[in-house]
């Protein structure tokens, strides 16, 4: 039976089809709980980085506590302001809420693991995280409201400032692999994680992964101090659950891109006997959970940016040294003839 | 088929979309039909086979000119009125314009040869065992490099435009000099004193200076 379902029915169309499905279902499913005890995850981090208990009546130690919170959502009224646009309001939270869970289908969890295998995945996923500002931009635009509108305008200059240097580290890690598949640069990294040798540049990666997810402290288009809530401040029940979710998942996919491009991704960190029989996914999910870490103990440690110092770091800062580094990256390899034959 | 399916679907979306960017009446949504336009067009470089476009298009495109653009439409606040005022009277000339480009294409179009050991080429325009990036990129760095080069110094040149246009000198706003706060030491601004009675305190020594 199993035979036959190899040979000939996931070779038809039909079944390349429900092949593609069912996988999709296997990592979005994880992916949505991981979404869901992510909130869990933070709350408790926080809770202990500032000595309380974080969410502990739900369930043991509160982990029912993301299911409360996802039904209470639902059953919220959903308010749709005067003078909105109907329409794009209504889009704003999906597109949000759609791209960070798209991104997705290029992430190798394990040698070969990824829905598609694609030769410029990691184009795929710049693109991706560089269609997630229309979201904001989209909700602040159609909400009539000037709080809304100030969030989503800090927003946009924000993440098209970040993405330039994003940009520069993703091809400075290029010209090391000489390939675009994410497959190829997990295992380029065999010998060595780049997070080693490009330091610097994985550290501005993680920082500006900050800053493409408007996280603290780069949290501006929120700013709850000065602009309410910023770009979703009209949103209301499921809607504000998407973007609320939205902004979970993005933090995963940076995770995992950091994970991917600078610490080995699947790669066994410890390379002898009884930790190299732990499969791959073990070591990925590690990794992306010890960035998921920092980001939440970020936020509980440093206070938000001003407007002016963070547009000075992104251009002033981040984008020389990556500039810099790029060309003296080039340089070294040309010189000591490391280039990758493509 | 499925491809060709694919293929009419989104250049039926893009046309469509295209339509709409100018026919929307808010400006706004000219922009989002603009960028479902591109979206469309990079969806058609990947059914082409190139896929290297396909994401460069959309990441420069939609990812960065787009969002300047959507940037600054939202802030524009059109009267629309004022939009549909002249309308009657650029008609003529709009349709003439249209028409002279029309006629320009046509003759492109129908006078489009192709040479007759291209259309195999056509068909496979990479070599099997050559990613699209790598293929584009040995033409680019190689055969093409002075034109490469050119059309960068192109840009930089547009780049310099800009900066110029807009730099104004802001020599009199207030501005944070961190290096100047972290040189500040105590003394310089606060003195610890027991004034006589109708003296006054004495004046920290970086106040005397600037005074």
């Amino acid at each position: 039976m199993s035979a036959f379902f190899h040979a000939q029915f996931f070779q038809t169309d039909l079944g390349i089809v429900i092949l593609t499905l069912l996988e999709t279902l296997a990592l979005l499913v994880p992916l949505l709980i991981g979404v869901a005890y992510l909130t869990w995850f933070e709350r408790k981090v926080m809770g202990a980085i500032q000595l309380r208990k974080g969410p502990n009546v739900v369930g043991p130690f509160g982990l029912a506590q993301p299911f409360a919170d996802a039904i209470k959502m639902l059953l919220k009224e959903t308010i749709t302001p005067a003078g909105a646009d109907r329409v794009l309001f209504t889009l704003a939270p999906m597109l949000t809420f759609g791209l960070a869970l798209v991104a997705w289908a290029v992430i190798p969890v394990n040698d070969g693991w990824a829905i598609a295998n694609i030769n410029v995945g990691i184009l795929y996923l710049f693109a991706i995280s560089s269609l997630g500002v229309y979201g904001v931009i989209i909700a602040g635009w159609a909400s009539n409201s000037k709080y809304a509108f100030l969030g989503a305008l800090r927003s946009a200059a924000q993440m098209v400032s970040y993405e330039v240097s994003m940009g520069f580290i993703i091809v400075t890690v290029l010209i090391c692999v000489g390939s675009l598949n994410l497959n190829d640069i997990v295992l380029a990294q065999r010998h060595i994680w780049y997070a080693i040798p490009l330091f610097p540049l994985f550290v501005i990666f993680f920082i500006s992964g900050l800053a493409e997810t408007n996280r603290a402290p780069f949290d501006l288009a929120e700013g709850e101090s000065e602009i309410v809530a910023g770009f979703f401040v009209e949103y209301s029940a499921m809607s504000f659950a998407l973007f609320f979710l939205g902004e979970y998942a993005n933090m995963i996919l940076i995770s995992g891109m950091t994970t991917l491009l600078f610490l080995g991704g699947w790669l066994c960190p410890i390379p002898f006997a009884p930790f190299t029989l732990i499969p791959g996914v073990f070591w990925f999910l590690l990794k992306v959970l010890i960035c998921l870490f920092v980001f939440v103990w970020v936020r509980a440690t440093l206070p938000r940016l001003r407007y002016d110092q963070l547009m000075a770091l992104g251009w002033k800062v981040f984008l020389p040294i990556t500039l810099v580094y790029l060309v003296a990256v080039a340089g070294v390899l040309e010189y000591f003839g490391w280039l990758p034959n493509a | 088929m499925i491809v060709n399916l694919a293929f009419y679907l989104f250049s039926l979306i893009l046309l469509a979309s295209a339509v709409m960017v100018v026919t929307a009446r808010n400006p706004v949504h000219a922009v989002l039909f603009l960028i479902l336009a591109f979206v469309n067009a990079a969806v058609l470089f990947l059914l082409a086979g190139a896929e290297f476009l396909a994401f460069i298009l959309a990441i420069v495109y939609v990812g960065a000119v787009a969002v300047l653009f959507l940037f600054v439409v939202m802030m524009l606040d059109v009267d629309f009125a004022a939009l549909k005022e002249g309308f009657q009277r650029y008609a003529p000339i709009g349709a003439l314009v249209g028409l002279v480009l029309f006629g320009e294409l046509f003759m492109v179009v129908s006078g489009w040869n192709v040479l007759t050991g291209a259309d195999a080429a056509r068909l496979h325009p990479t070599p099997d065992n050559l990613t699209n990036a790598a293929a584009l990129g040995s033409l680019i760095y190689t055969a093409y490099l002075p034109l490469f080069q050119l059309s960068g110094i192109v840009l930089l040149v547009a780049m310099i435009g800009a900066i110029v246009l807009t730099h104004r000198d802001r020599q009199r706003a207030l501005r944070q000099n961190l290096a100047v706060q972290h040189a500040r030491k105590p003394e310089d601004t606060l003195v610890l004193t027991r004034p006589a009675l109708g003296a006054g305190a004495p004046l920290p020594a970086k106040e005397k200076e600037t005074l």
